[in-house]
């Protein structure tokens, strides 16, 4: 809860939660300018090449001039396509993109008991634009709402390619959602708590979650986030040698460049909830510091120095890794990384509640795997018998 | 449909008291009405898809009308479980067998009268209930000052104690009937 609010609301109230959605939709839209910048940069230097360089110095207006490029273009809009969902599909898109921006914590002194409360012209407030007690679950509610975007912009466009790729997309997304929120479920138990500003609060002083929960959940959130984003190597929805561009071949100008910034604008936010949800987002250490300088420069120089490292890690996936099979995403995302992350979800609970209780961890943690191991077996018997068992229908192939 | 009804029970209200109580009135009834609105053109319309895109606005409704009940947790759960995923489902399954664009003339029959007979009952009874029990009741949206704020606004943390404290035992015969229904649907799905 932002100290903020928790009193009278006056005006000065309301400026400041002004102040803050104004600066942080900013923030957010030149950072994702400067991310489309930076992904072709390294992507060309990775490849040998020289990348954009004419707009500005060392290009780094490039996206600006994309952008009023695209503005000025005519939109076009199939014969067959349905017009209205036509046009609303971008702004599905676009939309859960920002707000899910609005429960990032970009700044604060988390050290000792600041709890991350900075003081704003006199009022005590939190550097996040909200801090709902459902916190987190905003995330995972508009990663799943993005899915109609992409969606209902493949089957409003009226032609095939575009209906592939968001039939592709739609699967995809779905599937991975289900570890990504059990990896994020992981490490709620940790946090105990589903407020942002708590979890990174709770990680204060480099008890960061990355090892709290053992780091094998941020392997599967890595893995599932980049899968949710439909980033190489999972852009099997825009498959340019498979469906020419995926759900957005038939957009043009502006409406093409909404789908444009809110793939990017995703890949930015979900950097920003790794860091926030694994690696302590903007806490470090404060040197003693105190006041506006461990408040906003410091807190915001270790979000931006984490934040630009898992931007790295996306630009880098792209540039080496080659694109999966369709087969191989989908027992990708199903065999190996739901199956882990929940079974790495109980180990954690039980170590939780063996802490809770005075038990003896090791124990526990034998009896845990023990069960988990059983459990295994038992599976692994049922689909062997299942598949002995498999009518003549389905012959052919090991699936 | 049963989300559609609910506000008819509180029809017949007054919305006075403190500062919040009325916004938060106002809003309901926008709300509903527009969810009204929209529970008939998910019948009405001619378009599968279209139908899918309104039942999304009557289960954000939903969504809103949990929100001004001060409870964030059941709202988000009503967006992340029914937006995204079971309409999204619906949609999927929509596209993957057909999903023509423009008017379709078979989503319509002769039996639309019943339909509308069928409706109306519903209506009758469902309303009747509510208004039997909640009467006059109006929302009430109550703001938290000062160390009230603490202690009123932790409704999610006054959930999670209560499914995992008291109501323990009820929440885990849910999960083992949803297990069950889970394997059932694999078990059906797959001729072995």
């Amino acid at each position: 809860m932002d100290p903020l609010l928790s009193g009278d609301v006056g005006l000065a109230e309301i400026l400041i939660v002004l102040l803050k959605v104004v600066v942080a939709f900013a923030a957010l839209l030149i950072g994702v300018m400067l991310m489309v910048w930076f992904e072709r940069k390294l992507v060309a230097d990775m490849q040998n090449r020289l990348g954009p360089n004419r707009a500005g110095p060392f290009g780094v207006l490039q996206t600006l001039a994309d952008g009023i490029k695209l503005f000025f273009k005519e939109e076009l809009s199939p014969q067959n396509a349905d017009p209205f969902v036509y046009r609303l599909a971008p702004y599905l898109s676009l939309i859960p993109a920002f707000l899910v921006f609005a429960v990032v914590p970009i700044a604060g002194n988390f050290s000792g008991d600041n709890d991350g409360v900075v003081t704003m012209f006199g009022h005590e407030t939190l550097m996040q634009v909200a801090d709902p007690q459902i916190g987190i679950l905003l995330v995972l509610a508009m990663s799943s709402v993005a899915v109609y975007g992409i969606m209902l912009a493949g089957w409003s466009s009226g032609s095939k390619y575009p209906l592939l790729g968001s039939v592709r997309a739609t699967s995809q997304m779905v599937s991975y959602e289900a570890a990504l929120g059990l990896s994020v479920a992981t490490v709620l138990i940790v946090a105990g708590s589903l407020s942002t500003n708590l979890i990174v609060d709770g990680q204060a002083g480099g008890r960061w979650n990355l090892w709290m929960t053992g780091l094998v959940p941020f392997v599967v959130f890595l893995i599932a986030g980049t899968a949710e984003l439909n980033r190489p190597p999972f852009d099997l929805v825009e498959a340019e040698q498979e469906l020419v561009g995926g759900f957005h071949t038939e957009y043009t100008a502006l409406r093409f460049a909404m789908f444009f910034l809110a793939e990017f604008m995703n890949t930015v936010t979900m950097s920003a909830i790794i860091v926030t949800l694994f690696f302590g987002g903007p806490s470090g250490p404060s040197f003693g510091l105190d006041g506006w300088f461990a408040d906003y420069v410091l807190g915001f120089g270790y979000f931006f120095a984490k934040l630009l490292v898992f931007l790295f890690v996306f630009v880098w996936f792209r540039a080496t890794l080659p694109r999966l099979r369709y087969d191989q995403l989908m027992d990708l995302g199903w065999k190996l990384l739901i199956p882990l992350a929940l079974g790495w979800f109980l180990v954690v609970a039980a170590v939780k509640v063996a802490i809770d209780t005075t038990w003896n961890v090791a124990v526990v943690l034998g009896v845990a795997a023990a069960g988990l191991l059983l459990g295994g077996m038992l599976l692994k018997l049922a689909i062997r018998s299942g598949s002995e068992h498999r009518t003549d229908e389905f012959v052919g192939g090991d699936r | 449909m049963i989300a559609a009804l609910a506000p008819l029970s509180f029809l017949a209200q007054s919305a006075t008291g403190n500062s919040f109580d009325v916004p938060a009135n106002v809003v309901f009834y926008i709300v509903a009405a527009f969810m009204v609105f929209a529970a008939i053109r998910v019948v009405t319309t001619d378009n599968i898809v279209h139908a899918a895109l309104w039942l999304i606005l009557v289960l954000s409704g939903v969504g809103l009308n949990f929100l001004l009940l001060q409870a964030e947790f059941v709202a988000i759960t009503q967006i992340l479980v029914y937006l995204g995923a079971i309409v999204v489902l619906f949609l999927f399954g929509i596209m993957l067998t057909r999903a023509p664009l423009g008017r379709a003339d078979d989503l319509d029959n002769n039996m639309r009268p019943i339909g509308v007979a069928v409706g109306l009952l519903l209506t009758a009874v469902i309303a009747f209930a509510l208004i039997r029990t909640f009467g006059n009741d109006s929302l009430t949206f109550e703001a938290y000052a000062g160390s009230q704020a603490v202690a009123g606004n932790n409704r999610t943390t006054a959930l999670a104690n209560e499914i995992f404290g008291p109501q323990l035992i009820p929440f885990e015969v849910l999960s083992v009937l949803l297990t069950a229904a889970l394997i059932g649907a694999i078990v059906l799905a797959r001729r072995d």
